[in-house]
């Protein structure tokens, strides 16, 4: 079995289960956030108007919440729909309500690795669409809607499709202009956006392995774009060692048999790979960095649980140190934990002087939703990991998916840019 | 139309709505804002495959059924979005062949049959396969939707 299957197998209490079985799993953690929370309080109130009684939840110590949409509250709705998970968490005793202006807070699959909220061969589910990314910690990680989360609220478990496993081999030597970002653009690019509907995407390979966590995390984040349910990476040292600078809570991981049966097995040597972009309006839609370099943008944005992680913020000030930005750009940390950090490690003074924005932690214009979005026509560059329509803005505004550097390269230049390419 | 994202379903800066009524109001807003008036009570899309991609947000299936779309007709959904719309009881997320897609026409009558797995097409009388559901699927949707749904192997 695929590591994908075994996390399954032990959730559902198996000893054997194989891609294509539909059945209920156990679940270990489970996560709402500003947005989907509301959604799921609806449909559990609309549950308790017919009659029920919802006195408690299934497991108060196993759910987490995130503020991370539309904060700081950018309107009344907003605002009121923040008051309605507090009023709520208070209720059922949900003590892990990570809450704007009140210590550590960020991006709902930032949270997840930083705080350790999800470990190795855990089952873990919530109210977003990129929930995929925690499975780069070796966790069977994936996104659901209200009705779903609520009923996991309700009863510990959810039925699932068990996934095929496609699995991705990368290998080679990583040139330094080269970003995890590249490679899944590269992947989305070559498989489509729909290839792998329905199945997980699991990386291996020797540059997966030589890669840190942050990294890591980029590509998990994106199978979403390719349709996955999850995406996964066998947890190894690397994985050991970010968890226990943040958590001393045990764990049992799990590892794929030697054996295992893939639906697809494709290989990736990276050592040509180019920096690479997705033009609107589709993440797969990709072209090397350089073809595109007459593009004048009007705008960088450098933020989202895919593009500022720690290290993605170290990327972009090696870029920015000492030179200044030819276009508006915005840096939103991706947690609160990141920001301090950017702060002790004097990035945040780099990006300030090179005349950048430094945002709150927030998904922000990431959704569209706001603090800076697109006008009609505006032309970003952004390290995000959606350029559909409307994605980030006006429908008719345009959004280049980048790596960091390539995002930082692009602001210096005014236009998308290799990083190789700035002086 | 094939890859119809949840963005153009309902974009962004509705999500922090959550009374159905308003959300219908900008149904397909992100392709056609005149989407709404367009449809009535009973009415079936027909769609490329890959529908529903992107976020997860229940919004998407909400607002449409709330319109009164009873069933979407596409050759392969987006996984989210498949979920919802059964796990929440709004409409039906029916898989069809991709060549069925080139014998449906605007305004045709359709009628599906979930008992023997067929769309029927009144206008033009053909039917055409569909996939069936999986077998817990099945008895989710005959429920009403998950959270209705009682199984006593799941307890
Ligand atoms: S940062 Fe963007 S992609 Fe990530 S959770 Fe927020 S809205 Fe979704």
């Amino acid at each position: 079995m695929t590591i994908t299957e075994k996390i399954l197998a032990r959730a559902s209490g198996k000893t054997r289960i194989q891609a294509g079985d539909v059945g209920f799993v156990s679940v270990d953690k489970v996560m709402m956030h500003d947005v989907s929370g509301p959604g799921v309080i609806k449909v559990l109130s609309e549950w308790e108007q017919k009659g029920k009684k919802l006195d408690h939840i299934w497991d108060p110590n196993r759910v987490w919440i995130a503020e991370d949409h539309f904060v700081p509250a950018a309107d009344k709705v907003s605002a009121e729909n923040i008051m309605i998970l507090s009023r709520w968490t208070k209720k059922y005793g949900i003590k892990k309500h990570f809450k704007y202006g009140l210590g550590q807070y960020g991006i709902c699959h930032t949270l997840s690795h930083e705080e350790a909220m999800v470990l190795p061969g855990e089952v873990y589910v919530a109210g977003d669409s990129h929930t995929n990314t925690t499975g780069a910690l070796g966790a069977f990680a994936a996104g659901l809607g209200h009705t779903d989360i609520a009923y996991v609220l309700m009863n510990g478990k959810i039925w699932l499709k068990v996934p095929e496993t496609m699995l991705f081999e990368i290998t080679g030597t990583k040139p330094d202009y080269l970003m995890a970002k590249d490679i899944i653009l590269r992947i989305i690019g070559d498989i489509g956006t729909d290839a792998a509907n329905y199945k997980a995407m699991q990386f291996s390979g020797n540059i997966v392995k030589e890669m840190s966590m942050d990294e890591r995390l980029t590509l998990t984040n994106m199978t979403t774009e390719a349709g996955a349910k999850n995406g996964i990476i066998e947890p190894d040292a690397v994985t050991e060692s970010y968890l226990r600078e943040r958590t001393n809570a045990s764990y049992s991981p799990i590892l794929g048999d030697t054996d295992a049966k893939f639906s697809e097995l494709l290989t990736y040597e990276i050592d040509k790979l180019e920096p690479t972009v997705a033009k609107p309006f589709s993440p797969g839609n990709v072209s090397a960095a350089r073809e595109l370099q007459e593009i004048e943008i009007d705008k960088v944005y450098i933020g989202s649980c895919t593009g500022a992680k720690f290290e993605d913020l170290q990327a972009v000030a090696r870029i920015l140190k000492g030179r200044k930005v030819k276009v508006r750009t915005e840096v939103l940390p991706a947690a609160q934990s990141i920001y301090i950090k950017a702060v002790r490690e004097g990035l945040a003074s780099v990006f300030l002087e090179a005349g950048v924005v430094i945002g709150p932690p927030t998904c922000g214009a990431c959704c569209g939703a706001h603090m800076g979005v697109l006008a009609e026509d505006e032309i970003c560059v952004s390290t995000t990991n959606r350029n559909f329509p409307g994605r980030m803005g006006h429908v008719k505004s345009k959004t280049y998916l980048a790596s960091p550097m390539v995002a930082a390269a692009s602001a210096v230049r005014g236009k998308i840019t290799d990083p190789r390419d700035i002086s | 139309m094939s890859n119809i994202d949840t963005d153009v379903i309902i974009p962004g800066p509705y999500l922090k709505i959550h009374d159905p009524k308003e959300l219908a109001k900008h149904a397909m807003e992100g392709l056609d804002p005149e989407f709404p008036q367009k449809v009535s009570e009973g009415d079936f899309m027909v769609c490329g495959s890959n529908f529903g991609c992107g976020s997860s947000r229940e919004h998407a299936p909400i607002a449409l059924s709330q319109l009164g779309i009873k069933a979407i007709l596409a050759p392969s959904f987006a996984r989210i979005f498949y979920r919802n719309a059964i796990d929440g009881g709004y409409l039906l997320p029916i898989e069809i062949e991709q060549q069925t897609l080139g014998r449906i026409f605007d305004k045709d009558e359709l009628e599906v049959d979930l008992n023997q797995n067929k769309i029927l097409n009144l206008t033009r009388t053909e039917s055409y396969v569909m996939m069936p559901f999986p077998k817990l699927v099945a008895k989710i949707v005959e429920a009403g939707g998950l959270i209705y749904y009682r199984n006593a192997e799941e307890g």
